[in-house]
Order: structure tokens, then sequence, then C-alpha cells
């Protein structure tokens, strides 16, 4: 059989980097690839080139073994290859009809064609079994929902190839599912999917085919039998890697003391924890449960309606983020690039951005002793750039994650706030963050994480306190810790034996 | 930063080029009067254009300068010119007061900052839209000026009692106009503070990205408001200057449109009206090109109704050049 598209010998080079050095790809009928690599291996240099936003310098593509050119988004359409972006690309403004046909409306008499829109969106999201309204406005959707509106929008198009670039990156575990469940639908009808994913426990459920890719390479395939987490792992990074250590239960002081915390997302909940000195305390449930929320509160970038927070014993009374900050408490937050970083600035710049009176006198910044802290901290941290003036933005999700990391531990942190540490982080920055947690957490810092990467949850933290629409359904030790325990406390059905 | 430099570099060689060509068509323009003259107007329109210019980095809008140029103008020579001194309700209480002109210079400056911190709280705290509260200030201000004027031009004609301060910012200093002089030194203060100093870079910060400069612990509200607050105080310490410069202060039309030309010198200096970008040099540079441009006009015998067509053009020509070079930059980095 041949393959609905093969890339052969892609080359792409910017300026300074060669991002791929000719990279080869088969998508047969039926089939779901899954591509994995660290970021910065060129997975999505590579899934541009399909989908017709970016022109390889070598190489070439065949699409049922005829050489084609792809110049753009709309030839890739023509030819079926679709391409489902990391950030979704919908409009919260229109219902589900409009997103589907949106520029391609239907038209009768010059006027739009409402009721034909309806009806063939109708049909779409019954092929997808998305079981809601076509006049479901966008913004009263779940994220997996508005995923599922960019695949019903991919099929109305036609399309026989779809690329999926990190679907479930800020999805839940149940929303996760659902998403999984279409992408199998699909492969039975034909559609041959190239599913881009850090995360392993799902390629492993989905993949037929496992396609590794490192520094702009292939790095090797792995049939459906042979895939396993240490086999993709050995694949990307090219060694193998020690994952995260149990530890002894941690019994330091308490550092962190939360008493009736109520937030506006849920005034009628009170929420009240302790973080021992040293412990990673670690916040699992649903996208909704109320966690961002909560962390935030305490931080002070989101109201407090109520409750005491207190570290160290002593209570800290105002709450905004700039008293946080100065007593020790610090957050890194779940967007990194909308509100983590300042991505159009440098990575000193952003390093040094809270603690800038430590390098002022007189109110007036000594540049010196800016750009030496900055340097000293961020080769403390890794961060993989010999200059501490390259713009964020250009930075990998790692790096940039490790950047944020690096701006807090320039205040010293007694307690540090965690929210999705590593969304959209390749496997070896996602060991160094590890690593830095535990680093940390031996100098006495308690971790506070937000998290919704089982993986993670099970594999970090010492305590887990799993929240449901607001509320601690239950606090388990790492020991006693399952899958299945924390998402029966995930959705509220509390705990059983 | 690099790109910014590229920025001013651009402006600069347009002034250049302009300052060249006028000179070449009139021996007027390098003549010693002209000089002054060109360099007095650009002391009084560099100095609010800095406030304003601050206000645009942090990515908000100050419309209301015009007007309270005309409203505090009136206020000054009604204040200084007792012949002048004949208050409508509810200020009849200042009928016939003497007001020392310390006195006087301080209210006016008090009475711009005031205003800009009005303006600051209801943009930062009753989070109206910055457009819309300075909108209606520019026409509060103007409406006030000619109530409070009893729509009468006011002027300082011959009065008594603040020669000092009529010599002080209408003189000058080894031939370079006081209000020259003025804006040199505010820029230089202006410079330091906004490129040097942790406050400079706290307001890059909103301007760049308020969620993210607010999650550092950095105060936004009180950084937005402070750029209202230092607009306000540069445009009290401006109309002052003005108010003498133009002598008499005709309340329907004192400062029409200086708001523009201080939005016109930032934005041609290199701010963008989305914030955080900009610089103290760029907002000079672009307001000696404004007033580079109206002395051409002047001088070149363009007819007069021109004037404002021929700033409008320059302007969209600066801009326009400087997005299809930044258009070219990002497609170089893209392909």
């Amino acid at each position: 059989m041949d393959p609905l598209v093969e890339v052969r010998g892609a080359v792409k080079r910017y300026p300074g980097v060669t991002a791929l050095g000719g990279v080869s790809l088969k998508v047969y009928e039926g089939e779901v690839v899954a591509l994995i690599g660290e970021n910065g291996a060129g997975k999505s240099t590579l899934m541009k080139i399909l989908g017709g936003l970016v022109r390889p310098d070598e190489g070439e593509i065949l699409i049922d073994d005829r050489q084609v050119t792809i110049d753009s988004v709309s030839r890739a359409t023509e030819l079926g290859i679709a391409l489902i972006h990391q950030e979704l690309n919908t409009l919260d403004n229109l219902d589900v009809a409009g997103n589907i046909y949106l520029g391609r409306e239907p038209t009768r008499f010059g006027l739009m064609d409402r009721a034909k829109m309806r009806v063939d969106a109708t049909a779409l999201l019954a092929r997808i079994g998305l079981p809601i309204s076509v006049d479901t406005s966008l913004q009263d959707l779940s994220l997996a929902q508005k995923q599922m509106v960019e695949i019903a929008k991919a099929l109305s198009l036609n399309a026989r190839v779809l690329i999926m670039d990190e679907p479930t990156s800020s999805l839940t575990f149940t929303e996760t599912e659902q998403l999984l469940k279409i992408v199998q639908e699909l492969r039975t009808k034909g559609v041959g999917i190239v599913y881009i994913s850090h995360r392993l426990g799902e390629v492993k459920g989905i993949a037929d085919r496992v396609v590794a890719m490192r520094d702009g390479q292939n790095a090797g395939e792995l049939s459906k039998e042979e895939v396993t987490h240490e086999s993709m792992v050995r694949l990307m990074v090219g060694r193998d890697l020690d994952r995260v250590a149990a530890r002894e239960n941690v019994a330091g002081a308490d550092r962190l003391v939360v008493r009736n915390l109520r937030t506006s997302r849920y005034p009628n909940q009170k929420v009240s924890f302790e973080v021992k000195a040293g412990e990673i305390l670690c916040f699992a449930g649903l996208v909704g449960a109320g966690r961002s929320e909560a962390v935030q509160a305490i931080f002070g970038t989101d109201p407090r309606l109520e409750g005491d927070v207190l570290l160290d014993g002593a209570s800290i009374a105002k709450e905004r983020p700039v008293d946080s900050i100065q007593s020790g408490i610090c957050l890194v937050p779940e967007d990194r690039r909308q509100v983590g970083l300042i991505v159009e600035w440098s990575v000193k710049t952003n390093i040094t951005l809270p603690g800038l009176k430590k390098f002022s006198r007189a109110g007036l910044i000594d540049r010196k002793s800016e750009t030496a802290a900055a340097t000293a901290q961020s080769k403390s941290f890794n961060v993989k750039t010999g200059n501490m003036d390259v713009i964020v933005s250009t930075l990998s999700g790692g790096n940039q994650q490790k950047v944020v990391v690096g701006k807090w531990m320039m205040q010293d942190p007694k307690v540090l706030i965690m929210d999705e540490p590593t969304r959209g982080v390749d496997v070896g920055a996602k060991a160094e963050i590890y690593e830095l947690m535990r680093r940390l957490t031996s100098q006495g810092v308690a971790i506070l994480m937000v998290s919704s990467d089982m993986e993670e949850v099970l594999g970090v933290s010492d305590r887990v306190a799993v929240m449901h629409e607001g509320a601690i359904t239950g606090v388990l030790l790492r020991r006693d810790c399952s899958e299945e325990g924390i998402m029966r406390l995930a959705v509220g059905k509390g705990q059983e034996a | 930063m690099k790109g910014l430099l590229r920025k001013e570099t651009g402006i600069f060689i347009l002034l250049v080029v302009v300052c060249a060509a006028t000179a070449m068509k009139s021996h007027e323009f390098l003549g010693v009067e002209n000089l002054q003259n060109t360099s007095r107007l650009i002391g009084m329109y560099g100095i609010f254009s800095i406030g304003v210019g601050l206000v645009i980095i942090t990515g908000g809008i100050d419309l209301s300068v015009g007007s309270m140029f005309a409203l505090l103008g009136v206020l000054l020579a009604m204040l200084l010119n007792r012949k002048e001194n004949d208050w409508p309700w509810p200020l009849g209480w200042l009928d016939n007061r003497y007001w020392p002109w310390p006195v006087a210079v301080l209210s006016i400056i008090g009475l711009g900052s005031l205003l800009g911190t009005f303006h600051g709280f209801l943009i930062t705290r009753v989070k109206l839209q910055p457009f819309i509260v300075t909108l209606c200030g520019l026409l509060f201000y103007r409406g006030m000026a000619r109530y409070i004027a009893g729509d009468e031009t006011k002027g300082f004609q011959d009065a008594k009692g603040f020669e000092a301060l009529q010599n002080f910012v209408t003189g000058n200093v080894w031939g370079f106009p006081m209000t020259f002089v003025l804006l040199i030194v505010i820029s230089v203060i202006m410079w330091i503070v906004l490129h040097r100093s942790v406050y400079g870079r706290h307001l890059f910060a909103v301007g760049r990205n308020e969620e993210a400069a607010r999650f550092s612990g950095i105060n936004t509200k009180r950084v937005i408001a402070s750029t209202y607050i230092l607009s306000g105080f540069f445009a009290g310490f401006a109309a002052i200057l003005i108010a003498f410069y133009t002598n008499s202060v005709a309340p329907s039309s004192h400062g029409n449109f200086y708001e523009l030309y201080a939005i016109a010198a930032a934005v041609l200096g290199g701010c963008s009206l989305r914030g955080g970008e900009g610089s103290i040099v760029g907002i000079l540079l672009g307001t000696i090109l404004l007033q580079v441009l109206q002395n051409l006009v002047n001088l070149l015998g363009i007819p007069s109704s021109l004037n404002y067509a021929v700033m409008g053009a320059v302007i969209l020509l600066g801009v326009l050049a400087d997005q299809l070079l930044a258009n070219r930059r990002s497609a170089k980095n893209a392909t």
C-alpha cells in the first residue's frame, strides 16, 4: 500500500540553526503515527511544512506517490491535509457552526445560508460524536469540546491526513479520553493521523507506530509492540532517564498554612491545608476544579474573599503579589507565555524583573550587577542560551519554563507555587525541572504544585490534595495514591476504602 | 532594544534630510532668529510630549492636554492679571484677590497634576478606558476654559507683578530659549528615569504585558496612574510656557490639537500605541521633526492652509516606512 503522504529528506535552515536536517516521514491510510521528540527537535517545523506554513529548503513531499509543492495553507487543504495547532484557532464570539465554516460560509443569493450551515455542521458533529448543538457559542464550551470543533472543521475540509500538535496539553483526564476515542474512530474511517504529544502514556495507548525525532533528524521508529515508556524516552533523549525516586515522608514544620480560603470562583467553598518545609504538595483534580484560583488567591493575583495565609506561623495580612513575593511566596503561573514571562523581552530582564530593587541604588539599576546575577542564575538552571540578551520567545518551552523558575529563585522563595510546571515542556527539560524541585525541597522550600498530568502527580508529589468544584475532597499520601483513587476524588465521589 | 535604536536612526535621517532640504531652499532656516524661535517651540511641545509619551509607553493615551492648556492658561492669566479678574459663579470669591506669581505657578502645575491624578484614578480604579476618560477631559476642560473666561480672550498685556516670571520663561540662556533649556534639563532627568531606573523598567513591563508585570509583583495600577499624573504635571508646566509665549489665551482655540502633536511626536519617535516601546530620544526627535515641518511650510511659502496636510503626509510616510522595514525584518526571520 502506498502512503497517503510521504516526506523525503526535508531540510529547513534558519539563520544560525538547521531546524530539519533531512527528515523523512510516511503516513498511511487509517493509522495513527505518533511523532515524539523533545521541544526543538523539529516536530513543529516538519508539521508546518506539511501544513503549508513553511517551505522546505530541500526534500520532497509526495501525496499518493505524486510529488507536490505545498506553498500555502489553502494548497494543503486542497491536498487533504489539515493541521490542528497547539493553540486553538477558534473564535469565542461565534457559535459552533460559524466556527466550522468560518471564511467559507455557504451562501444563497449572496447572503449567508444559515440553514445549510447548521445541517452540515450537525452532520459533522454527529460523525465525531460530539453531543452539542451547533448553535452553542464557543465560549460556553470546554477546551476539549473546542478541540473537537477544530477536528470537525478539519473533517469538513475532507481532510485525509489530520495533524494534531499536542491536542491534549490543556485537557483534563476525561476530556483526553474523549478526544482519544474520536481519534480512534477517525482511524477506522481511514484518516491518517499524525499525533504529536509529550504525554507518553497517551502515545502508548493510541499509536500504531511511533516516529521519534531528535535535533532535526529521524531518531528511530517503534512499532506498536515495541512501544514502552523507556524505549520512547531512549529514542527522544538518546539516553535513559531515571524516574523521580519515591521519597520517605517529609516530617518538617508547617511552612505554609492556609485556613478557610474562599475564592471568587467558588465563593461557597472553604479550602484549608498546609505544606511542610521541604514538602511537595500537589493539587490534583479536573480543570475547573478551582485549583488555579486557589493558588492565585494565595499569591494575590486573584481576589481572596476570606481566609488566612500563614507563612512560618506569621499571617500575611495584605494580599497583593508584591507582599507575597516579599514574604517569600512565589508563583510559577500556568500560562507561561501570557503571564509568566514577558516573551518579547530578554532572558536577563525577565529574570531580574521581580527583584530589580536588589540591583539598584536610589532607584537606579546597576546594570553590571544585574547582568552578573542573571548570568549566574541562568547557568545554575542550565538555560540553553549563550547570551543573556536572547529574546525569550525564541526559546523552547522547556527553557522558557526554566527562565520562569529562575526568576523566582532570585527571590529566595520559602514557598514556591507551581501551576502546571511542565505543560508543553519536553522530556529532558521536564527531568531538569523535577531535579530543580528536588533541590529546592532539600533546601527547605515548600512546593505547592497544581498538575493535571497524572504521571507527574504520582511521580513527583509527597502528598496529593484532590479538589472537586472548589473543595478539597481528599488528601492522600504518595504511597496511598493510585490513578483510580485520585480520579474518584476528582469527580467528587468521596474517599472510599 | 536594537530595533528601537534603528527606529530612532530612521527618524533622525528623515529629520536631517528635511532640514537639509529646507536649508537649501531657504536661507532664513539657519538664521539665528528662526532657529531661536523654532527651538522655543520645540521646548514647549517637547515637554508635554514627554508626558504623553510616558502614557503611551504604558499602552494608554492622553487626549486631554490641549484643552488643559486652554483651561490652565485662562486660569493663569486671570490669577496674575488683575484687570482680567472677573470670575464667574462659583468662583466669584477669587475676584480682586492678589496672587503672587510663585503661588499661581505652583497652583497651575498642581492643578494639572491633580487632573492627571483624576484621570489615573478613573482609568486604574474605576477601570474606564483611557481614550474615553481623556476624551471627556478634552471636551470638559475646553468647556470650562470658555466658561471661566466668559468666552473672552484673556491675556497678560502690560500687567505688573510677575515680570520676573515672564522674563524668565520668555528669555534666553546664552542665546538658547529658556523653554528649550528647560526641555533639555527635563529630557535628561526623564531619560534617566525611563531608561535607567527601576520605575522605568516597570513602565515598559506594564506597557508590554500588564498581566505578566502584575504576576511579577509590580503594582501595575500605581505605575499606570503615575504616568497620567506625570502627563498632567508636564501639561501644567508647559501650559505656563505656552501662555506666556502666546501672551494671550483665546479659550476656544488655545492649545487646539496640541494633544495630537504630542501623540504624533511619540509615534514618529518609535512609541507603539500598543505600549511597551518608546524612548525619550525618539520623542524628542519626533517633536523636532514636527516643528521643523511647520517651519518649512512657513519658510517655503507653502500656503498655510496646507499646513496640516503636509504634516499628516509626512507622519504617514514616516510610520509607513517604519512598518515596511518591520515587515521586511519579520519576513526575513520567518523564512
